[in-house]
């Protein structure tokens, strides 16, 4: 009898993911699907506001990333109020993108001492109840709070840009609504209470991508195979192909490096790209119209970005770029690991553009707002940490929202999270009647490395178990696991 | 003593911004020697805030505590929730422990919300509760070295 074995929520994820696993009767995999199960309704939400509230409500979406979802809305508002990103005040971008890059700086930390390095420095293998931070900290104290320190630093960042932790009013429609203090800058470059400045967060993401590429060194094999498949990339670059996580052109690659998407204007989006519903699903599949549903999926992040873009404009991420490129000749990256690798090459280049930005006289400027002619439709872009984020307005006559269409990262990733649950699937799976610790490793390990965020934000205490659930072909739970 | 009250939670999505509400109530009355803070959920670098005091408490909204609210003394493990991106009160006390050796008293202010989506304000009978809560945390704060943890 063919059978169907059900994971869910996947740990250390976002809100409930479900993963199933379908298997025939010689125990064979023969399909499987990445579910999301919360429903993401939310651009009903919008409708009937007045467009400059956007970039304080978004917030509302995302406990996890409300920064990304601030600056793309705030991009979108920029568009109506007739200043487009472009024209935005030299002290207005580059608050902006101090605040952006501060974001990627502490979220990037975040996974990677938070998720990646447990499975890393403890096995993928190791008992889930000592593989997590705290076990990293039993052992790598030092590491530890270096990952600690990194994030707060970060969240600081936010914080000055921002004006708040929580629902910040840093960017508003043509600008921003403060620049950043002198005492604010100067704590920053040499540290405060206890916190050092920005040249140690600088050395400290360099030992992070050293430490992943020793890592690679001796396990070559895993890293290089596991969930490796073939995949489009999708991101803004820079007008000159630069790697530009704030803004720029959207650019998409094949699986050979020859681009596909050349470089459009990203409010013409829709143009390009389209998304797909599946009936099993509540998060849509998007894909460039020019190839197609079945073959123009892509995979958006860290691995996608360094894909697409020709150069990093900071010397140590660029001499980090340069490696890593190498290694594959020139050509995408496809194992899903590498995103670990690209993630933290990253987190490097951030830490060198927020030193070059913190020692920027126009971030003491006093010209924050800019002005222009209205329009009725803008579209925000922005590189988040985990992808490409889209923000899509369009307003009446009364500056109400009328449509608001948002493509959030993790839907970008939709297609190849489910690629990656089904490589691991087939390869160590088939076979197995029942749910093993190593398969439901495998499966989060694959599906962390895209570091998607499901829920979108509630976490109220009590509302994350973990269950696992084998099911025969008609739904049957015949094993249930928790952990 | 050197007190943090740390809500968390998203006040976009109704109840779930009991704890920072909370959070907000303390802040319009100073008190000498408490500090507050929040966030949208607890993270690793709450681990270095939380080291710079002796007595905390977490306030976060619970989808099933008993009305109003719960007061229960917690005490540092290693319990990583099954999100990406957030820890609970006890994992950020265990990895203070860990990375710095300290462990202070802490509790958990758990105030029952009904209402999560991504609207505002937080429903009416979560606004009843949040009123005990902030009622007896202010009377816990006369002399939280006093406070009797088997009373709630």
């Amino acid at each position: 009898m063919a059978s169907k074995i059900t994971i869910e929520p996947v740990t250390r994820v976002e809100g409930h993911g479900k993963v199933t696993i379908q298997i025939d009767d010689s125990g064979k995999v023969t399909d499987t699907r990445f579910h999301i199960v919360e429903f993401r309704g939310f651009e009903r939400f919008f409708q009937g506001r007045p467009y400059w509230e956007a970039p304080v409500f978004v917030q509302r979406l995302c406990g996890i990333c409300p920064v990304s979802h601030h600056l793309a809305a705030a991009k979108a508002t920029d568009v109506i109020v007739g200043v487009g990103p472009e024209g935005l005040s030299p002290t207005a971008e580059k608050m902006r993108r101090l605040m952006h890059y501060g974001q990627m700086f502490q979220s990037h930390a975040l996974h990677f001492f938070h998720l990646c390095s447990p499975d890393l420095l403890l096995g993928v293998d190791a008992d889930p109840a000592i593989r997590n931070v705290i076990g990293v900290a039993l052992k790598h104290r030092d590491l530890a709070v270096m990952g600690v320190m990194m994030r707060k630093f970060g969240q600081e960042i936010i914080k000055a840009t921002a004006g708040k932790k929580i629902h910040g009013t840093g960017a508003i429609p043509g600008g921003i609504n403060k620049n950043l203090t002198i005492a604010e800058r100067d704590a920053f470059i040499k540290g405060f209470d206890g916190m050092p400045g920005i040249d140690k967060m600088i050395e400290w993401a360099q030992a992070s991508v050293d430490l992943f590429k020793n890592y690679h060194k001796e396990h070559t094999a895993m890293i290089d195979t596991f969930a490796n498949f073939p995949t489009n990339s999708l991101s803004l670059v820079r007008k000159d192909g630069a790697l530009d996580l704030y803004h720029g052109v959207l650019r998409a690659v094949d699986v050979d490096g020859k681009k596909i998407l050349n470089d459009v204007d990203y409010q013409e989006y829709d143009k390009y790209i389209a998304e797909l519903t599946k009936p099993w699903s509540y998060m849509k599949f998007p894909y460039l119209r020019s190839i197609g549903r079945d073959k123009g999926w892509y995979t958006v992040g860290p691995m996608g970005r360094l894909n697409c873009c020709d150069f990093i404009p900071t010397p140590l991420a660029q001499k980090e770029f340069e490696l890593y490129k190498a290694y594959t000749k020139g050509k995408p990256h496809t194992a899903s690991l590498h995103m670990h690798w690209a993630r933290l090459i990253e987190l490097l280049h951030a830490a060198e553009v927020m030193k070059n930005l913190l020692n920027d006289p126009d971030l003491q400027k006093e010209e924050l707002v800019r002005k222009g002619k209205k329009q009725s439709r803008g579209v925000g872009l922005i590189e988040a940490p985990r992808g490409t984020l889209f923000h899509h307005y369009e307003i009446n006559e009364h500056d109400q929202i009328v449509l608001a269409n948002l493509i959030v990262s993790t839907t970008n990733n939709n297609e190849p999270m489910n690629r990656a649950v089904n490589e691991v699937a087939v390869k160590g799976m088939s076979g197995q009647k029942t749910i093993t610790e190593p398969m439901m490793n495998a499966v989060e390990v694959a599906i962390r490395a895209y570091d998607p965020c499901l829920s979108c934000a509630t976490h109220a205490l009590g509302q994350m178990p973990l269950e696992i659930k084998l099911k025969d072909a008609s739904g049957n739970v015949i094993d249930v696991k928790r952990r | 003593m050197k007190i943090l009250i740390y809500g968390y939670g998203n006040p976009g999505r109704q109840d779930d911004g009991l704890g920072d509400a909370v959070v907000q109530l303390i802040e319009q009355t100073p008190i000498p020697g408490v500090t507050t803070d929040s966030n949208y959920q607890l993270n690793i670098e709450d681990a270095a805030l939380v080291a710079e005091h002796d007595l905390v408490v977490f306030a976060d909204a619970s989808v099933n505590a008993a009305e109003p609210f719960e007061f229960t003394r917690i005490h540092p493990a290693s319990e990583i929730a099954f999100t990406t991106h957030a820890m609970s009160a006890p994992s950020v006390l265990a990895l203070c422990e860990e990375l710095y050796q300290k462990k202070p008293t802490a509790y958990l202010l758990a105030i029952r919300g009904y209402e999560w989506n991504q609207e505002q304000p937080m429903s009416e009978p979560a606004k009843n509760n949040l009123k005990k809560a902030y009622t007896f945390l202010l009377d816990f704060l006369k002399n939280p070295s006093g406070y009797d943890c088997h009373k709630t």
